[in-house]
């Protein structure tokens, strides 16, 4: 599962960062290390791990560096331009830039690249290409102009393929954009056109690209927010002529096109892009990780103090502005597992992150799939909720409200701890932890009173979790309120198995009667009660037998399209054994965090059936089947792998079935063969 | 056209009944199908693979220990008896072949494989035992006792010496295993493991096992098995299901194997140390396998990789040869499941063999008063063959005019088993022995009444005997005893007399297992464990001559009237004829040795138990095996290779010249299986006595019901 850890910031004493950020981000030959360039004078040599610069270097007052200083990987040297044409080589131990080696060139440099496994290579503003040997051989050498008049270079990168560099630099001339794909050490060099469809109008924000074998991906960011994706041969079939490349859409809508700020877009993996920039363009801006494959969000981070558009990713490690800091957020992309995404999913509740849960809506990415309407609708609503759980409210002292609570009545606390909710104070999590000790308190000493309100709106406000009141969920279990129950189940994060165990048990063993009467969060079975009345009735029952339907509208109710079918409606006819309140409480259970082995025997109150399937999410568990569940592509499969496993479960019963029939035959039969203890036959041997 | 269809089978049948019965055809039989003979097979406790020797000690729950001879096709060459107190829950081999078992009447016992009795029994002073090991060189014993304890008894060339306890444990020690070092053991209790330092004999581990299986708290953990390999590992099986690995350096679990819903039994380990086998109480035998994590990795783990489901009950015990997987348990079954990637040569030896029955006769038969002997553990039954008037075609079942009648059931005093038995052919005489008595009865009949009468005062030699057999006429009788001697005994009305006792050749105290005299009462062959028949001439009291020696172990030993000729057939199916008076093989025996026995022939997983002959008949040889019965008829062209062996459909309508070429002279018939006895009463009737497996399993506790489809 892509995921953005905590953020830190470099300390960005030396560096002077402008209002257009900085000149650049590179790495160092060790891994951990990276040369940053300001767009001043300085450059300084950042060790991530330490968070502290190892090394700073400034040229003379009165000059400007024009290129990002760059490592070379094959001599360990730093290599950078000033005044567009000065080059300066030095190591780790030089102190003064002004007394290293220096060397004038003829024409104005663009950018230095450099890679592992090769030397750098400098790019001319004029397009012409040199390693850094030879010209340091003859500094003077003519520079040949490869781009015609105002043809400037808008983006360039040096690429390792099959060992050789490719240098790959996009230009633009009067809103048109030209791809060159220059091979280094053949010094060839193929120019592309690239035809833009519909965007042609918007303007191109910020290139990446990656390459694989046979083509380099350039993806863009335009300025209507979407990211177009161009795939361009490595090796020309005609490097002489010139070719069409044709972008095509991507990702649709990932910021907002009117944005003030900067965007930025960097690929991470072969499935993930990060973009930087807002997603709406009220909002602040945002580091996001989307998913190509699956078109989702993966996992966003607010960056409220702005950035520069500016975003590198060397590593592990994304690196961007954020005010005036450089910040560093590590990206890890874990091979996940549904057990992961389904079983022991928390709610994080931290506000930075948002985490997404790793549910295709499938109605809504169905059929077209490429960010169509319907699938950007849910985004919306995410970000929209992410908004509101960011501006909740936040207080004052509470040492009044814990008296209250020792004291008055429990009246008087509701209104004392709604008014103290409304604000948001800065260690909340303690205060409301102490609350709901000093509400516990109370109620152990004071059988009489039961401050149910209080807790629900404390449980409700998110920040509460089982190690931080272990006393609130006893005190459910123990007076079997449900409804207290499913709420801390939904919300807690750290349930312990045992304390899951016993829910299970009251939600199993719990009469309908009382169930009636609790107040149950119906959301997780909220299709439940149409199907009852109504002719839908093949979907509610295979969600809540899934056990899968996440709360909420992303719910993924695979099978909402089967009840189409008059004899699937009927085949699924038999009404579900358990009552809506009571599978609420059930799906409540699933959705926390648990083992299956802890659960399963517990579960087998319910009937076979559903066992069975039960049985099959724990194979699926196994298998790690994510991404079966995750693409788009397979809702069908996994509608048919449904469709299999409930024919499986009748053939199964058929076949048992017909097993005890064959038992009985075999008996008659041997009844029939059965000659008794004794008999004289004939025998004729031949 | 029409007229000649009719003609065919009309001059069959003509044929069939005027008595002149042509080559093609041995005709018809009246068959006694015996289904009465109650026996159950005790279930299988323990199995102890010797590699040195390609031997399986097999123990029993009612004590008698086995010894098959894998080499030998699988051959049960010897056994003992079992006794009622002596319940056997540990067997192992030690240096030099020695076989020793221990049990829960807390005594461990050494058996004499040369004489095939119990050598010696010692009391380990421990309460019940449990288990019981060697050490990896074969010259210390460590037992585990009801009390906790684990004792130490160092193997003396004769007898065994207890040396030292170690550290005693709270509850029985169920499983014992040695480190291959012999520096560490390892000890399967309740609820926990120990491990100990032989040096020291104190326990530097105890690792304590989940009850848990499933969630569901069981009340006890019960360490049925452990294994202990040279890395260190500890292996252990548990009544909870699991199977475990632990680390015995640092007393940690390193990996869990839930494997069954039920106590998994029995662990075996291969020398190697690459594979492993696990029985489990649902009949369930799993092997697991070393096997790399990536196919060039050096990185290995335990993957269990088949699962093999050939029992219905508890498997009690496993065992892993170099080449096959055995088990066995309540069912009674030996299963030797060969282990195709370690088999060379993809012959029927690759087979998965299930041996259910002993390999030797526990019927006897009086033909003149039609009787049969019935030999259980602990009881004699006789019962009367019925009769019939009727007669009918093949296939038929005749109307009875008279029912089989039980004449007597004769149980026998003391704990011991009965070794073997017999009735003499007219009827009159029952003899059986077990390890320390022997038993002669004299029996009247009149009319429908019968009495029995002990024979008092054998003889102080007259012990135990391995083989009892009675000569045709009833006048004598042959006993072979443990010692290896063989004892004629002639018998007169209610008493009888020493006629003289043929020892063993110097030197040799082999036991002598089969016995087969001929008709006229002159000669006797008699077959120890290993080849070499040996063949006395009974009129002058003296050794005639010896049957050259053959690589398998006789299975079979029958002489021929008239000619004499000794019939032997071997553990590898071949069958030899021998003529006495000339002391050199027959002309047909070196003709079929010459073309050789058809592959069909030689590849019969069970051994021929027995062999008859009827005098009017003597070019006819009858043999059976456990799954069909065949008779020579020495007269017809053996079959070759191209050969339809077996043909179960009656030949329809072909024309006698086309029969003629066809026929061979292996008449076989797999109608009655599992056959356990089959005898010539006359030269039209026949008795066969079947043991149906299904009546079996119905005397067996019900298994742990299993679905057999998913869910």
């Amino acid at each position: 599962m892509a995921a953005l850890e905590d953020e830190f910031t470099l300390s960005s004493g030396v560096l002077s960062a402008g209002p257009d950020g900085l000149l650049g981000v590179e790495q160092s030959n060790k891994t951990d290390q990276f040369l940053v360039t300001d767009r001043g004078r300085t450059v300084v040599l950042y060790k991530v791990s330490d968070q502290k610069p190892l090394g700073s270097w400034s040229v003379k007052q009165g000059q400007l560096i024009t290129c990002s200083a760059v490592c070379n990987f094959q001599t360990g040297e730093y290599v950078v331009v000033h005044d567009n044409k000065v080059l300066r080589i030095w190591n780790n131990e030089d102190v003064n830039l002004d007394k290293v080696f220096k060397a004038t060139l003829s024409a104005e440099v663009h950018k230095i690249h450099s890679v592992r496994g090769t030397e750098p290579v400098l790019l001319f503003k004029e397009g012409a290409v040199r390693g850094l040997e030879a010209l340091l051989a003859e500094p003077q050498q003519e520079i040949e102009a490869v781009l015609s008049d105002g043809e400037v270079i808008r983006w360039t990168k040096l690429f390792m393929v099959f060992r050789h560099p490719v240098l790959i630099f996009i230009t633009e001339k009067h809103g048109n954009y030209f791809v060159y794909v220059h091979m280094v050490n053949s010094h060839t060099l193929s120019k592309y056109t690239l035809l833009r469809g519909q965007e042609e109008k918007s303007v191109i924000q910020s290139f990446t690209a990656s390459v694989d074998r046979k083509f380099i991906s350039v993806m863009s960011l335009s300025s209507d927010g979407c990211v177009y994706e161009t795939l361009i041969p490595v090796y020309p079939t005609d490097p002489e002529e010139n070719q069409r490349v044709v972008s095509s859409l991507l990702l649709r809508a990932v910021v907002s096109g009117s944005a003030p700020s900067g965007v930025a877009l960097t690929v991470l993996d072969r499935d993930h892009v990060a973009v930087l920039g807002s997603p709406l363009s009220a909002s602040k801006e945002c580091l996001s990780v989307w998913n190509i494959k699956f078109q989702t969000l993966q996992t966003s981070k607010e960056l409220p103090q702005g950035t520069s558009g500016q975003l590198w990713y060397y590593g592990e490690n994304l690196l961007m502005l954020h005010g005036q800091s450089l910040t560093v957020i590590p990206y890890k992309c874990e091979v996940s597992s549904l057990a992961g995404a389904l079983g022991k999913l928390k709610h994080s509740h931290d506000p930075g992150i948002q985490v997404m849960p790793p549910f295709v809506n499938w109605e809504a990415s169905q059929g077209d799939g490429l960010g169509s309407q319907h699938a950007e609708q849910p985004r919306r609503i995410l970000r929209r909720r992410k908004i509101e759980v960011s501006s909740q409210p936040a207080v004052p002292p509470s040492k009044q409200l814990l008296t209250t609570i020792m004291k008055d009545s429990e009246k008087h606390i509701e209104m004392e701890l709604r008014k103290f909710l409304a604000v948001k104070t800065p260690d909340f999590h303690a205060i409301v932890g102490d609350l709901v000790t000093g509400l516990l308190g109370r109620c152990q000493v004071e059988p009489s009173f039961c401050p149910r309100n209080c807790l629900v709106q404390l449980i409700q406000t998110h920040v509460l979790s089982y190690s931080l009141c272990p006393g609130l969920m006893e005190m459910a279990v123990k007076k079997t309120d449900v409804q207290l129950l499913q709420l801390c189940l939904q919300r807690f994060p750290d349930i312990p198995e045992s304390v899951t165990c016993a829910c299970l048990k009251i939600f199993l063993s719990i009469g309908d009667d009382s169930l009636h009467q609790a107040e149950i969060d119906m959301e997780s079975v909220f299709d439940y009660g149409d199907s009852v009345q109504g002719d839908n009735v093949a979907a509610p029952v295979d969600v809540l037998q899934n056990g899968f339907s996440p709360e909420g509208d992303t719910c993924l109710s695979c099978c909402q399209e089967v009840p189409a079918k008059p004899q699937d409606a009927a085949a699924a006819t038999p009404t579900c054994p358990v009552t809506p309140q009571r599978a609420a409480l059930l799906n409540a259970i699933l959705h926390s965090g648990y083992s299956e082995a802890f659960l399963l025997p517990h579960l087998k109150d319910i009937p076979a059936q559903h066992i069975t399937i039960l049985d099959w999410i724990c194979l699926l568990l196994d298998a790690n089947f994510t991404v079966v569940v995750m693409i788009p592509e397979a809702k069908r499969l996994l509608i048919s792998l449904y469709k299999f496993v409930k024919s499986q479960i009748s053939v199964y019963s058929e076949l048992n079935k017909i097993e005890v029939s064959f038992r009985e035959l075999q008996k008659l039969n041997q009844e029939k063969n059965n000659r008794g203890l004794y008999s004289i036959e004939v025998l004729e041997l031949f | 056209m029409r007229a000649r269809a009719h003609v065919g089978p009309g001059r069959r049948e003509a044929r069939a009944w005027s008595g002149e019965r042509g080559a093609a055809g041995m005709g018809e039989f009246k068959v006694h199908r015996v289904r009465f003979f109650n026996y159950v097979p005790s279930g299988i406790r323990c199995v102890a693979y010797n590699n040195q020797s390609n031997r399986l000690a097999v123990s029993r729950t009612d004590g008698t220990v086995e010894i098959y001879n894998l080499s030998a096709n699988y051959f049960q060459e010897k056994f003992f008896p079992g006794h009622e107190s002596r319940a056997t829950e540990a067997l192992c081999w030690t240096e030099g072949q020695r076989l020793f078992s221990a049990g829960l009447n807390g005594e461990i016992v050494e058996y004499d494989l040369q004489a095939l009795n119990v050598k010696y029994a010692m009391d380990a002073f421990g309460g019940p035992i449990w288990s019981m090991t060697a050490s990896p060189s074969g010259s210390q014993l460590l037992v585990g006792c009801e009390d906790g304890s684990v004792k130490l008894f160092q193997i003396t060339p004769d007898k065994i010496q207890f040396e030292r306890n170690f550290d005693r444990q709270k509850s029985r020690i169920l499983s014992l295993s040695w480190h291959p070092s012999g520096t560490h053991i390892a000890a399967g209790s309740i609820d926990y493991i120990s491990v100990f330092d032989v040096k020291s004999g104190s326990a530097i581990h105890k690792m304590i096992v989940d009850r848990q299986y499933m969630g569901v708290s069981k009340r006890k953990c019960i360490v049925w098995g452990v294994a202990f390999l040279s890395d260190g590992t500890v292996i252990s099986v548990d009544s909870a299901g699991k199977v475990q690995f632990w680390d015995s350096a640092t007393g940690t679990l390193v990996k869990s194997h839930p494997i069954a819903n039920a106590d998994v039994l029995s662990i075996a380990v291969a020398d190697q140390e690459d594979s492993f086998v696990v029985g489990t109480a649902e009949g369930t035998v799993f092997h697991f396998q070393l096997v790399s994590v990536t196919s060039n990795s050096s990185e290995k783990q335990w993957v269990r990789t088949k699962p093999f489901q050939h029992h219905t009950h508890d498997v009690r015990t496993v065992a892993h040869s170099p080449t096959a997987l055995i088990s066995g348990g309540t069912d009674t079954h030996l299963v030797i499941r060969p282990l195709m990637e370690k088999v060379e040569v993809k012959n029927y030896d690759a087979a998965l063999r299930k041996i259910t029955f002993p390999h030797r006769c526990l019927i006897s038969c009086s033909k003149k008063r039609q009787l049969l002997l019935f030999q259980f553990a602990h009881h004699l039954e006789l019962w009367r063959l019925g009769s019939t008037v009727a007669t009918g075609k093949n296939g038929d079942i005749l109307p009875l005019s008279k029912n089989a009648d039980h004449l007597l059931h004769l149980k026998t005093k003391g704990p011991e088993n009965i070794i073997c038995s017999c009735i003499s052919s007219c009827g009159s005489w029952i003899a059986y022995s077990t390890a320390s008595r022997f038993f002669l009865y004299r029996l009247n009949y009149e009319h429908d009444n019968i009495s029995l009468k002990r024979v008092s005062k054998m003889p102080a030699f007259l012990r135990s005997a391995l083989q009892i057999l009675f000569s045709e006429d009833s006048k004598k009788l042959f006993v072979a005893s443990n010692q290896g001697s063989l004892h004629v005994i002639q018998l007169l009305e209610g008493s009888f007399k020493h006629l003289h006792a043929f020892q063993p050749q110097s030197g040799t105290v082999e036991a002598m297992c089969l016995l087969a005299v001929s008709p006229d009462g002159n000669w006797l062959a008699a077959s120890g464990t290993s080849a070499g028949v040996h063949v006395y001439n009974v009129k002058q009291l003296k050794l005639h001559c010896t049957v050259p020696a053959y690589n398998f172990p006789v299975t079979a030993l029958a002489i021929a009237p008239n000619t004499n000729n000794l019939v032997i057939a071997h553990s590898d199916q071949q069958v030899f004829e021998y003529s006495i008076p000339d002391k050199q093989y027959t002309e047909w025996s070196r003709a079929v040795q010459k073309q050789g026995f058809h592959h069909l022939w030689l590849q019969r997983d069970t051994p021929i138990t027995h062999i008859g002959f009827h005098s009017k008949r003597p070019m006819h040889i009858l043999l059976h095996d456990a799954y069909m019965f065949c008779i020579i008829d020495k007269s017809l062209p053996l079959p070759n290779d191209k050969t339809l062996l077996y043909n179960p459909l009656p030949p329809t309508s072909e024309s006698d010249v086309v029969r003629r070429r066809t026929a061979h002279a292996f008449k076989i018939s797999k109608i009655y299986k599992p056959l356990l006895f089959m005898e010539l009463l006359d030269e039209g009737t026949l008795v066969a006595v079947e043991r149906p497996l299904d009546d079996i399993i119905a005397q067996l506790p019900p298994p742990i019901k299993k679905k057999k489809f998913g869910t």
